[in-house]
């Protein structure tokens, strides 16, 4: 009864937060604080989901299985990465590199640094330690 | 009670996946587009992981597990071509 009423409530606890973060994706008003929506709530969401299932499992049928696990550290892992990337991208598309402040190297953003820039001042650098 | 609670995160999460398909529709900005896309790719896992759970049976964690790895590959690559026009330098 105790795992059934711990089960149920990680069941409504990840809809709860994964409807949240979908509806953050909508409602909010910035670019910058829609990002914040889905990469934290609705990952909580599948969490609880997971969650949820690996004490289904265990305690109903019987059968222990840790790909809920993998599944959990996988996306926990990657959705970081994700939003980073999306708020690099994001601000790589809407602010032109003298909006930003200045990076305090001869160097400019690495993202508006063009591949041939970089190439020639990785050169210049190998040279100097070479030489 | 266990069967109500699944159907009720069942409701929460395909809510969410039509908004996210609202927002793939009407995106202000590339980004949201792609933030929608992984969004979706996560709901996805969620409702396969309550599908698991509703049929009783651990088949679908492997579906899940590619689905995830896709959609990361995915959302990095798209965004990589976003930043430097180029995905595999």
């Amino acid at each position: 009864m105790l795992v059934e009423i711990l089960i149920a409530a990680c069941l409504v606890i990840s809809g709860i937060f994964g409807l949240v973060g979908s509806l953050g994706l909508i409602k909010l008003p910035d670019p910058m604080m829609r990002l914040h929506a889905p990469t934290k709530a609705t990952t909580l969401g599948v969490g609880g989901a997971l969650i949820a299932s690996m004490l289904y499992f265990y305690f109903v049928v019987g059968t222990f299985s840790f790909h809920e696990l993998m599944i959990t550290l996988f996306l926990f892992l990657t959705a970081p990465i994700t939003g980073h990337f999306v708020a690099k991208t994001h601000l790589h598309l809407t602010r032109k590199p003298g909006d930003l402040p200045p990076t305090g190297s001869d160097r400019p953003w690495a993202s508006y640094e063009s591949d041939a820039e970089r190439a020639r001042i990785e050169a210049a650098a190998e040279g100097d330690t070479a030489g | 009670m266990i069967d109500y609670a699944l159907y009720f995160a069942f409701a929460c999460f395909g809510l969410g996946l039509l908004m996210n398909i609202y927002r793939v529709i009407s995106a202000p900005a590339v980004g949201d587009r792609i933030l929608a896309l992984d969004t979706m790719v996560i709901n996805a896992i969620a409702l396969l992981a309550l599908f698991g759970i509703h049929k009783g049976t651990t088949m679908y964690f492997e579906a899940s597990m590619i689905i995830a790895m896709t959609g990361f590959i995915s959302t990095v690559s798209y965004t990589r071509f976003l930043l430097r026009g180029d995905i595999i330098e």
